[in-house]
């Protein structure tokens, strides 16, 4: 079996193409899974123990299922209660909400690092609570947690070829499409596995650049 | 019973505060005529008028005096208070001394709210601290009872506990214009005034980790004083300082102490500074006041043998 240059040549702007779609699933889902992985966090800290246990149990059930039939569930078994969406659009919001618990527990760490003086302060000054959150717990407990924040983006990009399981024209789905035509498959799974590497590796460089930088007040 | 009767208004004036007294949201828009809730135009105490941020940053006049009633303070099944009762008058600056364990840091916490009392009363002015009246009976109080309480009070740390996400100039004016709905500008005045008290005028822009540990102790007080308290709670906050910086804080706070009409209490190993900025020293153990006096009495010539026991402990430390 022999490397075939053209037929390489051929095929990119098709994988580029369901790069872009990686690329867009992962962005957009990463955002999700920021705000909502907060969400969750705050909610599990209401003075209510019954919904606090109630956001435990759900996010603990999301986390440990995989995200294959997660994206099942929300594709094909939705739209039977009325629910239809794209799959691009149902990919998106399956990895962000899925990757929300982990993003979550990432949050719960940064905030119960934040040393116990820092709440007594804001006692002693009597800030009202809004403020505790938004001028000095969050700020501090979020710096902590960039660099696992980010590592999180790279492990998201890399679960994004699961999207094929709903059809979503992503790189991996592209290259099985591609293949299937000429079948001829090295070129572009081999080329799925290059472009995974050095969007990884940009990436990994942006994490490592961030880690660098606050790692330390 | 409150432990004062004395001068003017109810001490500290509680709910005569308007603005920004719920718990949430900022202060609307900071009203210009606010009078709102400090440098109350009260009579003569009060030493300055209009610009007064800048001009003089320490709280004068209408502190209130502090009462703790029977209070009992439990930590599980360690007892750490046993219907404790003592009065601080107002204005009065007080030591409380005693080996590791007696209690000092659950009483000032207790006053700061940082823990939660079990039994008793504790007064600040002539009102409970800790309970509030409900159709003329006396209840748990609640989030805004605390809130105004405890505006009344302000605390220096040991550990200074500074912001370490905003620059000096920030954390002094966070709560100013958080709390009491200070207008940024009066904010900042009052800032840079408390800044200059404290000889740190330079280093309105730095970030608390460029500081040295003294300078950092001084933006803490500087950052309890721009809430303009009138109980202020020092808890060996000097202890965690390189010895050659512990001086200079203290100087401050002595400074401090004469300026101001505080009502202090002082947790402090330091004899010296003890004797200097005291009017009494409450020896502790237990949980249970041992002796108390003038401070030359108690390090002079104390009357029981714990406490001498104690002052040579410290001494030979
Ligand atoms: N959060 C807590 N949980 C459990 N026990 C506590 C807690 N805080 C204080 N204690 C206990 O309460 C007692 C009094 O502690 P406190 O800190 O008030 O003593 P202290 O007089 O300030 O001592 P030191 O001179 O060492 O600061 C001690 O026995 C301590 O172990
Ligand atoms: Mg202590």
């Amino acid at each position: 079996m022999d490397w075939d240059w053209q037929y390489s040549g051929d095929i990119l702007p098709d994988l580029l193409d369901g790069l872009r779609y990686t690329v867009i699933a992962t962005l957009a889902g990463y955002v999700i899974a920021l705000v909502l992985g907060l969400v969750w966090t705050l909610l599990r800290r209401t003075p209510s123990r019954v919904f606090n246990q109630a956001i435990r149990w759900i996010t603990e059930f999301i986390r440990s299922t995989p995200l294959i039939p997660q994206l099942y569930f929300v594709f094909f078994v939705l739209p039977a209660w009325g629910i239809t969406i794209g799959s691009l659009t149902a990919g998106i919001i399956t990895l962000g909400i899925h990757y929300s618990t982990y993003t979550a527990e990432v949050y719960r760490a940064g905030i119960a690092d934040v040393p116990k003086g820092q709440w007594e302060a804001c006692t002693a000054l009597n800030l009202p609570r809004s403020r505790v959150w938004l001028d000095v717990i969050l700020p501090q407990a979020i710096r902590r947690v960039i660099p696992t924040l980010g590592n999180y983006l790279i492990a998201m990009f890399k679960d994004s070829p699961m999207l094929l399981a709903i059809n979503v024209a992503e790189l991996l789905f592209s290259a099985y499409q591609v293949g299937s035509k000429s079948l001829q498959f090295l070129e572009p799974i081999t080329m799925v596995g290059l472009l995974f590497v050095v969007v990884s590796v940009i990436s990994s460089i942006l994490v490592r650049r961030l880690e660098r930088r606050y790692a330390t007040n | 019973m409150p432990p004062t009767e004395s001068d003017e208004v109810g001490p500290g004036g509680v709910g005569g505060r308007p603005s920004s007294e719920s718990t949430d949201t900022e202060p609307e828009s900071p009203t210009p005529k606010d009078s709102g809730d400090d440098a109350v135009p009260k009579g003569e105490g009060v030493s300055t008028e209009k610009g007064d941020a800048a001009a003089a940053p320490l709280p004068r006049g209408e502190a209130p005096g502090i009462r703790f009633e029977k209070v009992i303070k439990r930590f599980g099944h360690n007892v750490v208070l046993r219907e404790l009762d003592f009065t601080v008058g107002p204005g009065e600056r007080v030591t409380l001394i005693g080996p590791s364990g007696s209690g000092k840091t659950t009483i000032l916490r207790l006053l700061m709210t940082l823990e939660k009392l079990d039994e008793g009363l504790i007064w600040i002015g002539d009102e409970t601290l800790w309970h509030m009246e409900r159709g003329g009976k006396r209840v748990p109080a609640n989030q805004k009872h605390l809130h105004e309480m405890r505006k009344q009070v302000g605390m220096v740390f040991q550990q200074f506990n500074l912001f370490p996400n905003m620059n000096v100039l920030r954390n002094l004016t966070e709560g100013p214009v958080r709390v009491l709905g200070l207008s940024r500008d009066e904010a900042v005045e009052r800032a840079k005034g408390l800044l200059d008290l404290v000889g740190l005028g330079d280093k309105i822009d730095s970030h608390p980790s460029q500081l040295s540990g003294g300078q950092q102790q001084r933006v803490a007080i500087a950052r309890a004083l721009a809430m303009q308290p009138r109980v202020l709670l020092l808890d060996e906050v000097t202890s965690a300082l390189d010895p050659e910086l512990v001086v200079g804080v203290q100087d401050l706070l002595r400074d401090i102490a004469r300026q101001s009409d505080l009502t202090l209490l002082c947790v402090t190993h330091e004899m010296t500074f003890a004797k200097d900025i005291s009017d009494r020293v409450l020896m502790f153990d237990g949980g249970q006041i041992v002796e108390e006096g003038p401070p030359d009495q108690i390090f002079g010539e104390p009357s029981e043998q714990r406490t001498r026991d104690f002052l040579q402990a410290v001494l030979a430390s």
